[in-house]
C-alpha cells in the first residue's frame, strides 16, 4: 500500500518538477503518467506492485471530481449574461467533438487496417 | 438550541464532516446510478454534487469550509492521473497498432471541440474574454486554465466550463455513440477522453476497461493538442 503510493507520488513530483523546468504545455501529473509508464516498461515487477492501488483509484475516478463539481455550483454566476450562449456552446460542441472523434477513429482504422484483435 | 448550534459549528468547521459527507454523497450517487439500471443521465458525479451543493446551501456553509475537508479527495486527482499509466501499459500493443486512428481522432476531436464551441458562442454574441475562456474547455482542468490565462480568458470561468463539459460528455456519450452505431470500444473511449477529459474518462471506466484505457490516452493527448488548437481557433473568430 505504501510502496505503490510512494511510487505514484514520486512520479507526480517528478512530473511537476519536469513541467516547471522544461516549460512544456503539459500538466505535471500527465508527465508523471509518462514516467510511471516508463517505469512499468523497464521494471515488470512494478506492474504487480502497482496494480491493486492503481485499479482501486481508477475504479472510483468519479469521486475525485466531486469537490471541483461542488465548486462549480457556487461559480455558475460567473457565466453571467452570456450563460445561454456558453451552455449551448458547451453542450453542442461536446456532442460534435465526441461524434467527430469516434467517426474519425473508425474511418482511419478501416483505411489503415488497424482493426482490433 | 445554543447547544446544538455550538455542536454544529464545532463539527462543521473541521475537515472531518465534509470529507465524510463527500464520500457518503459519492456512494449515494453510485447507488443511484446502479439502481437506475446504469442509466448514463443518472451520473454519479452529478448526483453527488447536487446532494452536497444542497447541504452547503441549506447550512449556509461557504465552499472554502467545505473544501477544507474535500481537499483530501481533490488532491488524489494527480496520483490518479499517474495511475492511468497502468491501463495504458496493459493496452500498449493495441495502442501501437491503433496509432494512426488515435492521432487522427485526437486532431479532429480537439479541433471540433474548440472550433464549434467558440464558433457557436461567437454567433450567439459572447464576448472576447468568454470566447478565450471557452476555447480550451475540453482539456483537463490544469491545462485548460493555463491556456486560458495565456490567451486572455478568465481562469474561474474556464474551470466552470471545463467541469460542465466533462459532465455533459459523461452523460451524452453512451446514447450518442449508440445512435451513431459505433461499437469499437477504442473509438468510443478515445473520443470521450478527448472531448470530456477526466470526467469522461471516469465514465468510460464505468462502462468498459478498453474504453477507459483509450479515454485516458485521449485525455493526455488532448492536453497537448489543445495547447496548439485553442489559440488558432480563437484567432479565427475574433
Amino acid at each position: 500500500m505504501i510502496q505503490p503510493l510512494l511510487a505514484l507520488l514520486a512520479c507526480q513530483l517528478g512530473g511537476e518538477a519536469a513541467a516547471r523546468v522544461l516549460a512544456v504545455p503539459l500538466p505535471g501529473p500527465v508527465i508523471g503518467m509518462l514516467l510511471m509508464l516508463a517505469l512499468l516498461l523497464t521494471l515488470p515487477r512494478f506492474v504487480t506492485l502497482m496494480r491493486p492501488l492503481a485499479e482501486g483509484i481508477l475504479a472510483h475516478l468519479s469521486l475525485l471530481f466531486v469537490p471541483a463539481g461542488v465548486g462549480v455550483v457556487g461559480h455558475v454566476a460567473t457565466l453571467g449574461t452570456q450563460a445561454v450562449a456558453l451552455l449551448v456552446a458547451v453542450v453542442v460542441s461536446t456532442v460534435l467533438a465526441i461524434a467527430a472523434g469516434a467517426l474519425t477513429f473508425v474511418a482511419v482504422a478501416r483505411l489503415t487496417g488497424a482493426g482490433d484483435d | 438550541m445554543t447547544d446544538l448550534a455550538t455542536f454544529w459549528s464545532y463539527l462543521s468547521e473541521g475537515p472531518l464532516l465534509w470529507l465524510t459527507l463527500t464520500l457518503a454523497a459519492y456512494l449515494v450517487g453510485d447507488a443511484a446510478y446502479r439502481r437506475s439500471g446504469r442509466k448514463p443521465y443518472v451520473n454519479t458525479v452529478l448526483v453527488a454534487v447536487a446532494i452536497l451543493a444542497l447541504i452547503l446551501w441549506a447550512t449556509g456553509t461557504p465552499y472554502g469550509t467545505y473544501f477544507e475537508g474535500a481537499q483530501f479527495v481533490h488532491f488524489l486527482l494527480g496520483p490518479a492521473t499517474v495511475a492511468l499509466a497502468l491501463p495504458l501499459y496493459d493496452n500498449l500493443a493495441r495502442l501501437r497498432r491503433a496509432a494512426l486512428p488515435v492521432v487522427a481522432a485526437v486532431i479532429v476531436g480537439s479541433s471540433v471541440a474548440a472550433g464549434s464551441a467558440v464558433g457557436i458562442a461567437a454567433l450567439m454574441g459572447a464576448g472576447d474574454q468568454a470566447l478565450a475562456s471557452l476555447a480550451p474547455k475540453s482539456a483537463t482542468a490544469p491545462v485548460a486554465i493555463g491556456i486560458a490565462e495565456q490567451i486572455g480568458g478568465a481562469p474561474t470561468l474556464t474551470a466552470v466550463l471545463v467541469i460542465l463539459t466533462g459532465i455533459t460528455g459523461a452523460v451524452i456519450a453512451t446514447p450518442l455513440l449508440n445512435a451513431l452505431g459505433i461499437r469499437d470500444w477504442r473509438a468510443r473511449g478515445l473520443s470521450v477522453g478527448v472531448a470530456a477529459h477526466g470526467i469522461g474518462t471516469a465514465r468510460a471506466f464505468q462502462v468498459n476497461p478498453t474504453a477507459g484505457a483509450f479515454s485516458g490516452l485521449g485525455m493526455a493527448l488532448n492536453a497537448v493538442a489543445t495547447a496548439f488548437v485553442a489559440p488558432l481557433v480563437l484567432d479565427l473568430f475574433r
